[in-house]
């Protein structure tokens, strides 16, 4: 290693990734880690330019030629199905580059906060008048039609969260602007690493529950309009109404289908 | 000469990156046939530049090949030939050559060449003689490579074709032209990235 990579690695606690061990103009940045993996921020080509590195290490407690084998397909599932989407016209982060083998993955840098942020700072301390909130109820339906075009072209989110979805505010949106609510921009779904091809109602469903409850731990006070996303959800792709008919079902047993597992 | 030296996020410091882009070139057939020749002083890539839509979607390519010569994954002959497959979306190297790289019709033309330290080149050409060479060999006015030049010379339809970004109604429905751009640069990125996996 040289010396810039040691410099630009100290201020981890885990080693970098050998890609970020080269030099670049302004040092990575660890974001968040998981269980699979780590998100660092960075850049790519050019400094002007960000970009998120998703990096799943070797995990030393597989067999090697296993864990080998099960990173690259992770990794190359997740560019897959991401690269899929925007084909389809559904925002989510660009693919800047992969190395399957090294078991990293860049994409576009999201500028914005994910949706859980604005809710929140949305909601405040209120407890009254969340029901008649237009501007929220608006950004509820701006989630449902999001979803509902990424189920429309056959994908399954499989960790749909408020936290799996950025905000991201209008190009020449200005930070003052008066009458802004903090709420505009545009929906882009992050973090498809569980995603899947899939256009069963069921899955759908279970998509569409696993945000219900999470919406509803995450943002109790505004469990009230939930009932927005799934609103719009059903104006936005023409099965829509029997995933929602499934979702009924799937409430009343939970997200696991058989008892098994 | 409008001949520059790139650099990139993520190269290791010995890899050194130059780019040239000629108009007008009149001897294409020439450069072609080095090529095909193996001719060993013309270790360039060559890119036909109206399959090109940005700086980020050359460099992004030239980033690719780099990354693969590091890791000594390279699937074709060197880093230049790997620059011009990486520019393709597919796994057929013949076929990504027959897009991407320079033909007897090429009229505005990339050069990409790529210097590191290696066993047979301890000490690689300096800049001066790569200009110099480039300058001798490659009839065409040399022009710097802006993304409002490389817009005037893109084939916009045979980029299209290459990538396969025929009948994406959302994106034909973009009326901005600026941004129906960056949105070919965002997919082609996507389908660079991918290629053959």
């Amino acid at each position: 290693m040289t010396a810039t990579a040691e410099e630009a690695a100290a201020p981890h606690e885990f080693p970098l990734p050998k890609i970020l061990t080269n030099p670049a103009s302004t040092p990575p940045t660890l974001i968040t880690q998981g269980a699979e993996g780590r998100l660092y921020k960075t850049t790519y080509l050019l400094p002007d330019i960000p970009c998120a590195l998703k990096y799943r290490p070797p995990k030393p407690w597989r067999h090697p030629v296993l864990d080998q084998r099960l990173t690259k397909h992770r990794i190359l599932s997740e560019a897959r199905i991401l690269s899929k989407c925007r084909r389809d016209g559904l925002r989510v982060p660009d693919v800047y580059a992969l190395d399957e083998a090294a078991g990293w993955l860049m994409l576009e840098w999201v500028q914005g906060t994910p949706v859980r942020i604005n809710i929140n700072q949305r909601l405040g301390s209120r407890t009254e008048g969340i029901e008649d909130d237009d501007e929220l109820k608006d950004l509820m339906r701006r989630i449902g039609a999001a979803v509902g075009k990424m189920h429309s072209i056959g994908v399954i989110h499989g960790d749909l969260t408020t936290s799996n979805m950025m905000l991201k505010p209008p190009a020449q949106q200005q930070q003052t602007t008066d009458g802004a609510t903090g709420l505009e921009g545009e929906i882009v779904i992050i973090d498809l690493g569980l995603a899947s091809g899939g256009v069963h109602d069921e899955d759908r469903a279970v998509d569409l529950y696993v945000l219900e409850r999470a919406f509803g731990s995450t943002h109790p006070r505004a469990e009230c309009i939930f009932g927005e996303v799934l609103d719009a959800y059903r104006q936005s792709y023409k099965q829509a109404g029997v995933a929602l008919k499934k979702l009924e079902d799937v409430r009343m047993r939970g997200r696991k289908r058989s008892m098994l597992g | 000469m409008a001949f520059e030296i790139v650099q990139l996020e993520h190269v290791p410091s010995s890899y050194r990156i130059h780019l040239a882009l000629f108009r007008n070139v009149k001897n294409a057939g020439f450069l072609h046939q080095q090529l095909l020749a193996r001719n060993a002083d013309f270790e360039y890539a060559f890119i036909d530049a109206s399959t090109i839509v940005s700086r980020v979607h050359l460099l992004s390519a030239v980033f690719k090949a780099v990354n693969s010569s590091v890791n000594g994954t390279l699937r074709t002959p060197n880093v230049h030939s790997e620059i011009v497959v990486s520019l393709s979306s597919s796994s057929n190297i013949a076929d990504a050559y027959r897009r991407f790289g320079v033909s007897p019709s090429t009229s505005d033309l990339f050069v990409v060449k790529v210097t590191f330290p290696s066993s047979a080149t301890p000490e690689p050409p300096s800049a001066d003689s790569i200009s110099q060479h480039l300058t001798d060999n490659v009839e065409g006015d040399a022009v710097p490579a802006t993304n409002e030049t490389i817009q005037t010379i893109t084939d916009v339809r045979a980029v299209r074709k290459s990538y396969k970004l025929n009948g994406l109604a959302w994106l034909d429905a973009i009326k901005d032209e600026l941004l129906k751009r960056q949105e070919m640069e965002r997919l082609i990125l996507g389908g660079m990235a991918l290629r053959g996996v």
